[in-house]
């Protein structure tokens, strides 16, 4: 039975990651678009080979993990409301390897991509150290599965395309530019960056923006990679309980309150940091410090 | 008698739309036998679709019980999905999957695995084994969701509404593939609307109407219950009521369908002399005339009242 399960995860995978391969959309969103931000924004915010460069490569990375939350929702949707979802019904496979088998998907494709988005700032863009590769891995790899949770939730309780763009429209802004992705989150008031932290964008921005720029080790991402990881559990239960495979099995509304309890790990999380933790202040003083590498100079006294 | 593959009895099943509840079945039993080609034969709306989806595990009866080579569709899980193929009536795959690629995948999930090369072959698709699902025609597409029905060989083939849609020549290379099932001994359950696909395909045909079997038995049987009438439908220039043609010798019934007179005749010729005679002498006009030995159409009509298409 579980190596049946298995077995149905990985074949589904694989077609999954050709059909992929397969749709130029996909190629743009997830390969050519977060390229084409990354040389934009090293261009206009770093300075030649500044430690900018490399922050930029951890908000860009972010983005690229972050988009599988995007695409796995419009994907089950498509798929649900066009009968694709019904003629797998009819097969012996359940909701569990449909769900992980997109979850898997997603994640071998935005490795190679995190990878080429490594590759072109180290070399094309003179970054000039690999920032920590195992954190920027670990990050990558739960994050990308966290994201892809959250999407299939969302896919879960809409009932339409148009519904779902709407929702996705929505919790996409706010993971972006609430969680330091775009504007470093140590530029926010206090108040805005103690609510960040109930966002789980955060703690995948954060993390990748000071793995990338080495100044955060393995263990000081644990907090991160933990409330991801969290995130990623619940939320994959949640999307396996709320799964339809009919495009007519509408979602009863209170269904819909499930999605708060996804947010559950999040909200702990941000307690806890907001009262004993010490994020808010290692984003600070990171941030300063980088600030001031890229100071000029103090002028130098006149006698 | 052996135990039946499929037995269903007393099924009812609602639904709750805007507020209202519309009872798509209710209270439908029948059996079908190993190798049987058996049909739901009914209009749009009869309960044909819902009946076939609860044998297939995909909808739960409010009442009454269906099993399917000795299992409960909707609790046997993995093990009873094995067992059996199934064409629906509404589906898709995905845009960019090749054929070769669909029926490869869906026979990974099986157990039991039919030679994916020797369907292609069967099903036609052989030319097409490369080409996306997009690329296909409504032909091709329904030749390939009746070769991945057979992907995992099963013992029961579900077929709802194989043919609805597609233009008659396809329509007739879908019949050429269910003769093939039945030669082979398939046991095929088929719902329709298509009278010539009852009458040409199934051993048994089931009439249901308003979610209830309203005769049961071979299509030659259904035949003969009926009144053994020859049906003539007529149009005329100017309509007629209906009391003056069933007064016509030889006419057993007489209705009138938008505009379209169906006559029931035990004595087609003198009924065809006296329409004549009786138009003539109104100074009406026949626009047209066809004549139809008995057919389940008849018998649908004799049984509800009205056509199949209605």
């Amino acid at each position: 039975m579980a190596s049946h399960v298995v077995a149905n995860t990985w074949t589904l995978t694989k077609i999954r990651v050709l059909l992929a391969m397969r749709n130029r959309t996909f190629l743009f969103f997830s390969l050519f678009m977060p390229l084409g931000f990354l040389f934009f924004f090293v261009m206009v915010f770093s300075k030649g080979d500044s430690p900018w460069t490399a922050f930029i490569l951890g908000s860009i990375l972010t983005m690229t993990v972050m988009g599988s939350f995007w695409g796995l929702s419009v994907q089950l949707v498509t798929f649900r409301e066009t009968g694709i979802l019904r003629r797998f019904r009819l097969a012996p496979v359940g909701a569990g390897p449909m769900l992980a088998s997109s979850i898997l998907a997603n994640y071998i494709l935005v490795v190679p991509s995190a990878a080429i988005e490594i590759l072109v700032t180290k070399w094309v863009l003179h970054m000039q150290s690999w920032g920590n590769l195992w954190a920027m891995f670990l990050l990558i790899t739960v994050g990308s599965a966290a994201f892809s949770a959250f999407g299939l939730i969302v896919a879960s309780v809409t009932n339409t395309m148009q519904e779902t763009q709407v929702i996705n429209q929505i919790i996409w802004t706010a993971f972006l530019f609430l969680s330091g992705a775009t504007v470093p989150l140590a530029r926010f008031p206090h108040w805005i960056q103690g609510a960040s932290l109930f966002i789980p964008a955060t703690y995948l921005a954060t993390g990748l923006q000071f793995a990338a720029t080495n100044l955060a080790t393995l263990g000081e991402i644990a907090t991160d990679f933990a409330a991801l990881a969290l995130g990623l559990v619940v939320a994959f239960e949640i999307s396996r309980q709320l799964f339809r495979w009919e495009p007519e099995a509408k979602v009863p509304g209170r269904a819909k309150l499930w999605v708060l309890a996804a947010l559950i790990p999040f909200v702990a999380f941000g307690i806890y940091e907001n009262v004993a933790g010490h994020r808010l202040n290692r984003v600070r003083q990171d941030f300063q410090m980088l600030d001031s590498r890229d100071a000029p100079a103090p002028p130098s006294d006149v006698h | 008698m052996p135990e039946p593959i499929i037995a269903v009895e007393g099924l009812f099943k609602s639904y709750n739309s805007n507020g209202v509840t519309v009872e798509a079945v209710r209270g439908l039993s029948f059996a079908v036998q190993e190798g049987e080609v058996f049909g739901l034969l009914g209009p749009n709306g009869a309960g044909k679709t819902t009946t076939v989806e609860i044998l297939e595990g995909m909808r739960t009866p409010d009442r009454g019980t269906a099993r399917v080579c000795g299992l409960d569709p909707e609790k046997a899980g993995a093990e009873f999905k094995q067992k059996i193929g199934a064409v629906l009536q509404s589906t898709s795959l995905p845009d960019k999957l090749r054929v070769k690629e669909a029926l490869d995948l869906f026979a990974n999930f099986y157990t039991s695995r039919a030679d994916t090369e020797s369907l292609l072959k069967r099903f036609q698709l052989e030319e097409k084994r490369n080409a996306f699902y997009s690329h296909l025609s409504g032909g091709q597409k329904q030749r390939l969701a009746l070769a991945m029905a057979l992907v995992n060989n099963p013992q029961v083939v579900f077929l709802d509404e194989p043919t609805a849609g597609l233009d008659p020549q396809v329509r007739r290379e879908i019949y050429d593939i269910i003769a093939e099932l039945r030669k082979d001994k398939k046991t095929v359950l088929i719902t329709t609307h298509y009278i010539e696909e009852a009458e040409r395909l199934c051993d048994r045909v089931a009439i249901v109407d308003y979610g209830r079997i309203i005769k049961t038995g071979s299509p030659r049987e259904l035949k003969h219950s009926s009144a053994g009438t020859t049906r003539i439908e007529v149009r005329l220039a100017r309509p007629l009521t209906n009391g003056v043609l069933s007064t016509l010798e030889g006419v057993a019934d007489c209705r009138d369908f938008d505009g379209t007179y169906v006559l029931h005749s035990t004595l087609p010729p003198r009924t065809i002399v006296a329409l004549v005679k009786h138009l003539e002498a109104e100074n009406n006009e026949l626009q047209s005339l066809e004549m139809f030995s008995p057919s389940l159409e008849d018998v649908f009509i004799e049984l509800t009242g009205r056509r199949l298409r209605d």
